[in-house]
Order: structure tokens, then sequence, then C-alpha cells
């Protein structure tokens, strides 16, 4: 089962729903890896929605590519990375009409940046539908440098682009779509607690 | 009142220093000898004369040399200073609202000439006299907000109000108790806030916010907030805490009264009027230790609170490694002896402290 139970948090930190067919003209829907059986969930109760659905998905290394397709999605598109498909997000919001459903699914990643994208174009976070599905990794970014770390899993961990060891704070900006990284040995140089396996 | 400028600095060779002025007006923040948060808010319609809460904006000794160090935070870190833009109108609100309460305030400093919307701003420490149009961002230098705050002390967050709820839509902030403008740009009220410990718990923020969405026009607010530095160091940024973070491990039996410094907000609130945003202000007042103790009745009282406050109120105040080293320090300011309610150090009527003969 690709579902985890967060743990209670900090106000800031984003909390996810379970995708459920919204009454609309169209729907888009953005996924990555384990983040497609949160869609065929959601099609398996509401098949007709997919004559008006545009699909976009980012595999991962996962093998939900075929069974997304034979759901028989008005449009699909698989990228090798959320990289490769933000432009062609960026592109379908920049005509989403009045009656335009959207879900998100998949890591905090991919809905954080694809959640990002869609705020720009107009849409309210609110009237969003996310879920959570699959690896808990965080995308994080590095308060000192700026740099973002894709796919966290551990704590502390080390920037990838400066090189700090850095704690893994719920704190949460939806406009960067990423945790805050804080540097963990500041006021001790060197004193750096063994990384551990994030909610282990 | 003639103000004397110091020439003094808040990194390095930290020149900073208070004279008996300073530390006679210094906002000590403590009513009582504990401290639980609490909204604590109350009119900002001026105070004792002479008081930092005289003034709309106070004016202090420091007001040249901080402006120096903002100059240096935004050379190296523009990012401390943004406004999303849809804030620009607040911008002007905040710069009109600055210029006619110093130049009122303070007539002998500034000066604020309005033809129309042709005006004239003079700001004598500071030596700039320039000519702009009110609303045409073209004719400044910077943005409205970032202009005016470039020469007003105190970090800056303006609020816009929509959806029953405040959020961080603008800011200067370089001067701020480790906490990222960068990070928290877009935030409403209590995802800012979410990092504070046991006040969400308390409804503290809820009842803070209700009391915020609500202010009006002319009816500014001001509550204190406090922290702990070593160092006069006015940029304790998260962005910077792996250069300053260290200078904690500094402190010895030996330099902490003239090194731990409490680190006083004064924050004020003001609605604007034609963006109706709420600005934010947060004032930064620093004294030693070693200034402190001088008044009896707050070396009496520091000690009692630093000494009783929960722990998770000290880590998330950042002096917890260093608080037995500061009760070692305070308790010998402590005899005791009562202290009399209210903030003022009452030096006239509060008794001197009763040496230790032990």
């Amino acid at each position: 089962m690709s579902t985890f139970n967060f743990p209670e948090s900090i106000r800031s930190r984003p909390v996810y729903g379970t995708l459920q067919a919204q009454v609309g003209k169209s729907h888009l829907m953005i996924a990555d890896a384990h983040g497609a059986e949160a869609v065929l969930e959601m099609a398996a109760k509401e098949p007709a929605m997919m004559a008006q659905s545009h699909i976009i998905y980012i595999p991962k290394g996962t093998q939900f590519g075929l069974q997304i397709q034979a759901l028989k999605p008005a449009q699909y598109y698989e990228g090798p990375s959320y990289a490769a498909a933000v432009s062609r997000i960026k592109r379908v919001l920049s005509d989403a009409a009045m009656g335009l459903q959207i879900y998100l699914s998949g890591t905090e990643g991919l809905i954080g940046q694809a959640q990002y994208e869609v705020m720009q174009a107009g849409f309210d976070y609110t009237a969003i539908q996310t879920e959570h599905r699959g690896s808990v990794a965080r995308r994080m970014q590095c308060v000192h440098c700026k740099g973002i770390t894709e796919d966290v899993m551990i704590d502390p961990f080390q920037c990838s682009h400066c090189g700090l060891n850095l704690f893994v704070r719920d704190h949460y900006s939806r406009r960067l779509a990423a945790f805050q990284g804080v540097c963990i040995d500041a006021e001790e140089p060197g004193n750096v607690p063994l990384s551990v396996e994030l909610y282990s | 009142m003639n103000i004397q400028f110091n020439d003094e600095t808040f990194r390095d060779d930290y020149s900073f220093k208070n004279s008996q002025r300073a530390i006679d007006r210094f906002p000590f923040p403590f009513h009582e000898d504990s401290y639980m948060y609490s909204v604590n808010m109350e009119q900002h319609q001026g105070g004792p004369v002479d008081s930092v809460y005289e003034k709309r904006f106070d004016v202090d000794e420091h007001y040249v040399s901080e402006m120096r160090d903002r100059e240096m935070v935004l050379a190296d870190d523009p990012l401390r200073c943004q406004s999303l833009p849809h804030m620009t109108l607040a911008g002007w609100d905040l710069l009109e609202l600055i210029m006619v309460s110093k130049s009122e305030d303070y007539p002998e400093l500034f000066e604020l000439h309005r033809e129309g919307a042709n005006w004239h701003w003079i700001n004598k420490p500071l030596g700039i006299d320039d000519r702009f149009v009110f609303m045409d961002d073209t004719t400044l230098p910077y943005g409205p907000m970032e202009y005016i705050t470039r020469q007003t002390q105190g970090d800056f967050c303006v609020l816009d109000q929509r959806e029953e709820n405040l959020w961080m839509d603008a800011g200067i902030v370089t001067t701020q108790a480790d906490w990222s403008l960068d990070f928290d740009i877009g935030m409403n009220f209590f995802e800012w806030h979410a990092p504070v410990p046991l006040a969400h718990e308390k409804g503290i923020f809820k009842r803070a916010l209700k009391f915020l969405l609500n202010i009006q026009q002319g009816a500014p607010a001001r509550r204190l907030n406090w922290t702990m530095t070593v160092n006069p160091l006015l940029d304790t940024s998260p962005e910077n805490y792996h250069k300053w973070g260290v200078q904690k491990m500094s402190l010895t039996p030996q330099n902490l009264a003239e090194k731990q410094y409490l680190r006083v907000e004064l924050q004020t609130f003001f609605r604007l009027p034609r963006s109706n945003a709420l600005v934010f202000p947060i004032r930064c007042y620093l004294m030693s230790f070693k200034d402190i103790v001088s008044k009896p009745k707050w070396g009496r009282r520091l000690h009692r609170v630093v000494r009783d406050i929960p722990e998770e109120l000290a880590t998330y105040k950042g002096f917890i490694d260093n608080r037995p080293m500061m009760l070692e320090f305070l308790s010998r300011y402590d005899d005791g002896l009562p202290t009399s309610f209210g903030v003022w150090p009452d030096s006239h009527t509060e008794p001197a402290l009763i040496e230790s003969t032990s």
C-alpha cells in the first residue's frame, strides 16, 4: 500500500486528502510514481470522467504507465521528470477554461511544484484536490545557499549545493514548494548527529 | 531634542554601545517576575516623554549606523527586501505614513513638502534630499517600501488582508530574530508563525489575528517581544546562521556581562489607508546584561524570568545551552527583594541591590 499517515505537525506543513472526482467540464491530473494509484482508484469509481481528462504522468521508475493509458484519457503525456513536464503543465493551465478540475497525486515534491504552477495560473490552492502516495521524501530548500535538494529521505542531510549539514524542518513554503533546511552544526561546527530516515 | 548619532558597528568589531539615555529608555519587556506568551496589545498613541513609545517611529542614537548596516545586508542579499506585485500601493501608503509621521514628530531631522503629487523629502541625518511624484514608481530610486524603509529603523512586514487572514506579501527584513522573509513571503498569519511552540495551543494566534484584523486607520497598536542574542548583532538571520551561530559558543563567565544581549522588539501595527494593508514594523533594541543590571529592578527580574522560563521557550529563543551561565551571572543581581509591577525601572523608588556577603 502506498499511503502513509503523516504525524500531526505545524500549521505551515501541507496536508493531503483523497482524490475525489469533481463535477467539471474537464479534468487535469498530474501525478508521479505511486500517485498513479490514486488516479486509477478515482477513475475506477468514475470511469466517465476519462473522456474529459488530461493526464500528465512522471513514472520515476515505476510501471504504472500502461495502466494509466488503458484508462483512455482524452490526452496523455508521460514525462521523464517534472522539469520536462512543467512547460506542458504551464501550457495546459494557460488554456484552462472555467470548470476545469485539478487533481495532483504522488510525492510531496510533485504536488508542491504542480500546485505552485496552478496558483501562478490564478487558481486558489484550496480548490485543488491533492493526495499523497508513495515515497515520503521531501523537496528541501537550503536556507543558506537557497539551493533545492530533491527527494531528501534522511535527517540531517547534506545540502547538494553548498555542502552544509542541514536539519529537516516541517516549515514549508508553498511559493518555493519546499521544506526548509537549516544548518544543524552552526553552533558547534562538526557536531552532526547521525542521520536517520524520515519518520523513523 | 538633539540626538547625537553614534558611529558604531553591529558586526565584526561590534563597537555598538548604549548611552545612559538609551539605557534609561530601553523597552524592558517584563512587567512581572515571570514570562509566558500573551497577546499583550495596547494602543500606540504616544507614551511617556522621551520613551521609545512617545513617537510613531522612534528615532534614536543608533539610527545612522543601523541604516548603514541595513545597506550592507541588502547589498549581500537583495532577497531580504521583497514585495509581491499587488503590494506596491501598500508601499506608497507606508511611505506616506512614515514621511508624514517623521516630519511631524522630528521636524528638526526630517522635512516633507507637498504640492499636489510633487513631494520634496529631506532626511538630514542621512543627507538625503529627493523630489519625486507621489504614486509614480519611476521617480524613486527604489520601490516605495524599500525607499522609505532604507531610512527607517526596524524591519517592516506589509500584510495584505483577505479571507479573514493576514498575508506576508511584502517586507524588508534585516534585523530579524532568526526568520526568513524569502521563505515566509506569501504565507498567512498561522503559517508564518507555525514554528513557534506553545502559543498555538494557547490560542494566542487566533486571538491576536482577530485583534489585528480589526485595527482601524489612525488607531495603531503595539506590543513587545524579546529574545537573546550574543553580541550586538542585528542580522541574526537564518540565511547567515551558519556564520553567526558559532558566536553563541564564545560566551564565557568573564565576558558574558558585555557579550550577552537582551533583544527586544517593539512591534507596532498600523492600518494603511488606500490598500487596507496592515504594516507591522518590528523595531529591535539591544542591551547588554551589564547595562540591564545597572537598574536594580531589571536585574532582579531578568534573573527570575530566565530562571523560570519553560524549557521549550528557552530552546526556541535559542539560549537553552547558555542559560546556566546566564543565571550564574544574573543571580548576583537578585537579592530576593520584591519588585514593583510594570516595566519601568523605577530608578528612584526601587531599592539598591543588597550585596551578598557570602
